[in-house]
């Protein structure tokens, strides 16, 4: 993997997500795996089980972490206890860099504890990209935000939901968790081609990818990470790291969770892809940022 | 893509997002979907459009129905996942809307989802109705639930050793560890608890730790008496244990959790005693022998 700045330059290959039901099979196998994606959220207690479970975890796999609740769309300022208790967490860990969604979910202190869309208004990007600067200055690592599944678009929307992540992450300096899984739920449920979203994305800062499977209904998808990955996804993937180059690359499957073997081999289809992809060369100027 | 509209032009983000979370919050209907009036007396399809764009398939309320059934999905379930045995003895139908009650009540103020039950015990004192015949029981098992969940995760001081405990004066203030949780019950109802607990098998979401859909509430209850009972859930080697205190040794612990010195704390856990005043020095012996075997006992700072 060539990395880039977004991923503080990480070789980190194919992930899987860090999940209960697994516990037991990687403790007792220890299975070769790249690296493990955990949930922050999980582990940001105090003590107790969760925190020596991740500590054995740490001193056998690479860890990144991906968090549910910053919420960089909320109007109303992060939670210091949440980003206090981020910053322990990142300390421990380690975490090349950190993603958390680019939505919103709390209002005058009130947690939904959903991905809420935003409207991709010029307001919105102001606002996020705030919220998205002081959570990257508090923890002095690189952060990348997700594009979640929606089911709702705004009536005030002022662009597309790809020009709303440009406008974010350049103007913050931050990195994308490319979720082609989400861009293709998106697509069905909002009517757009997900290609040109792959397409449109600022390939540079992509800093890792997400894929995952999702539940159709009539007249809906539903993103709910309890299938495997389908082709069309995988076709968003392929010209994904065609532009991106070797990306790290994570599966996620958080409901109807089947054994860590499986799980493992849904992931591992996504080799075909990056080995088919060459290297992109960093630019100069970033290897010499990285030097320093 | 949708463009800017004019009569949506007058909502900023802000009135947006909390135009969204009041939509999304509303309680469902017993059909599961979203209510066709608003609290204010508005049509719920005029509120759902005056923000959101209808597609070829879905219109602005259909759209917003799938955010509404998803919050209310999600936090119930994370309300089953912690309260299991309170929602076998109140019923499934009760405890959903004992949680629907609270939840209106108390929404979430906290990232975490851990957090959500925090103020359940409180709540359901103040609105017994909502637990039925069985109030006072319920109260227990939710009391030793969410002692469960504190215990599962608080922090661990550095304890005081058995030498450092038998070098204290009776002036020493002392703490509790935050992951001991003290219980005074109405009920012995933590063998019931457990019992329903053992039932449980855990998954994960991307939400947190969520347990499997295991259904605890099937089967007859046993009968749990009246009668009172004190309880100490804490943590050992990152398993939780409930552990039956003698009332003196509960009040004891209780004065040195809220700050008392520690003679005054002894002579607090003593007071109303029917106990013969020559067995309480070799009860407190016992006491802080368990206590420092556990490692309960740290330092306030």
């Amino acid at each position: 993997m060539a990395g880039n700045r977004f991923n503080a330059y990480s070789n980190h290959g194919i992930g899987i997500g860090l999940r209960i039901p697994h516990y037991e099979h990687i403790f007792s196998r220890k299975p070769v795996v790249d690296w493990f994606e955990i949930i922050s959220e999980n582990f940001m207690c105090d003590a107790g089980r969760p925190l020596a479970v991740l500590d054995d975890i740490l001193e056998q796999y690479r860890v990144v972490q991906h968090g549910v609740s910053m919420y960089f769309g909320s109007v109303t300022a992060p939670d210091p206890e949440h980003l206090k208790r981020l910053k322990t967490l990142v300390r421990r860990t380690k975490t090349p860099w950190l993603s958390d969604h680019l939505c919103w979910g709390s209002v005058d202190g009130t947690y939904t504890h959903d991905l809420l869309p935003l409207p991709y208004t010029w307001e919105a990007v102001e606002r996020t990209v705030e919220r998205v600067r002081v959570v990257q200055d508090s923890l002095e690592i690189p952060v990348a935000v997700e594009n979640v599944s929606s089911y709702a678009e705004f009536k005030s929307s002022e662009m597309t939901e790809w020009e709303f992540l440009t406008e974010v992450v350049e103007r913050a300096d931050c990195g994308i968790l490319l979720d082609v899984n989400n861009i293709y739920v998106s697509s069905v449920n909002h009517e757009f081609n997900p290609m040109d979203y792959v397409n449109a994305v600022p390939a540079e800062r992509v800093a890792q990818i997400h894929i995952a499977g999702h539940s159709r209904y009539e007249k809906y998808i539903l993103d709910t990470h309890d299938h495997p990955v389908i082709d069309p996804v995988w076709s968003l993937y392929a010209r994904a790291v065609e532009r991106c180059g070797p990306t790290p690359t994570l599966l996620e499957w958080d409901a109807h969770i089947p054994t860590f073997d499986e799980v493992h081999a849904e992931a591992r289809k996504a080799e075909r892809y990056l080995n088919a992809s060459p290297a992109l060369p960093a630019p100069e100027a970033e290897l010499a940022e990285a030097a320093l | 893509m949708s463009t800017s509209n004019a009569s949506t032009q007058q909502m900023n983000l802000l009135e947006i997002q909390r135009a969204m979370a009041a939509a999304v919050m509303l309680p469902l209907t017993s059909d599961e979907d979203m209510q066709q009036v608003a609290p204010d007396g508005r049509e719920m399809h005029a509120v759902a459009e005056t923000f959101i764009a209808p597609n070829t398939h879905l219109t602005a309320f259909e759209r917003l129905e799938l955010y509404n059934r998803q919050y209310w999905y999600r936090l119930l379930d994370a309300l089953v996942d912690d309260f299991p045995a309170l929602r076998a003895v109140v019923g499934p139908r009760r405890f959903e809307s004992l949680s629907i009650a609270y939840l209106l009540d108390r929404p979430s103020r906290s990232f975490s989802l851990r957090n959500l039950g925090s103020s359940l015990i409180g709540w359901m004192a103040e609105h017994p109705i909502h637990s039925g015949r069985r109030h006072r029981l319920a109260l227990d098992v939710a009391r030793i639930e969410w002692a469960f969940i504190e215990a599962f995760d608080n922090a661990e001081h550095k304890p005081l050793t058995l030498d450092q405990i038998r070098a204290l004066s009776g002036e020493s203030r002392l703490a509790l560890q935050p992951h001991v949780r003290l219980l005074a019950l109405d009920h012995p109802a933590v063998d019931l608890v457990l019992a329903l607990h053992s039932r449980q098998r855990r998954d994960s979401s991307e939400a947190g730790v969520r347990h499997d859909t295991g259904d605890v509430s099937a089967g007859k209850l046993p009968r749990v008496s009246r009668r009172s009972d004190w309880v100490v859930a804490h943590r050992v080697a990152n398993s939780v244990y409930y552990r039956s205190l003698a009332h003196e040794e509960f009040l004891t612990l209780t004065a040195i959790q809220d700050g008392l010195p520690l003679a005054q704390a002894l002579e607090a856990g003593f007071v109303g005693t029917r106990r013969p005043m020559s067995q309480w020095p070799k009860m407190v012996e016992l006491w802080f022998a368990n206590w420092a075997e556990f490692g309960w006992i740290c330092s306030r700072s």
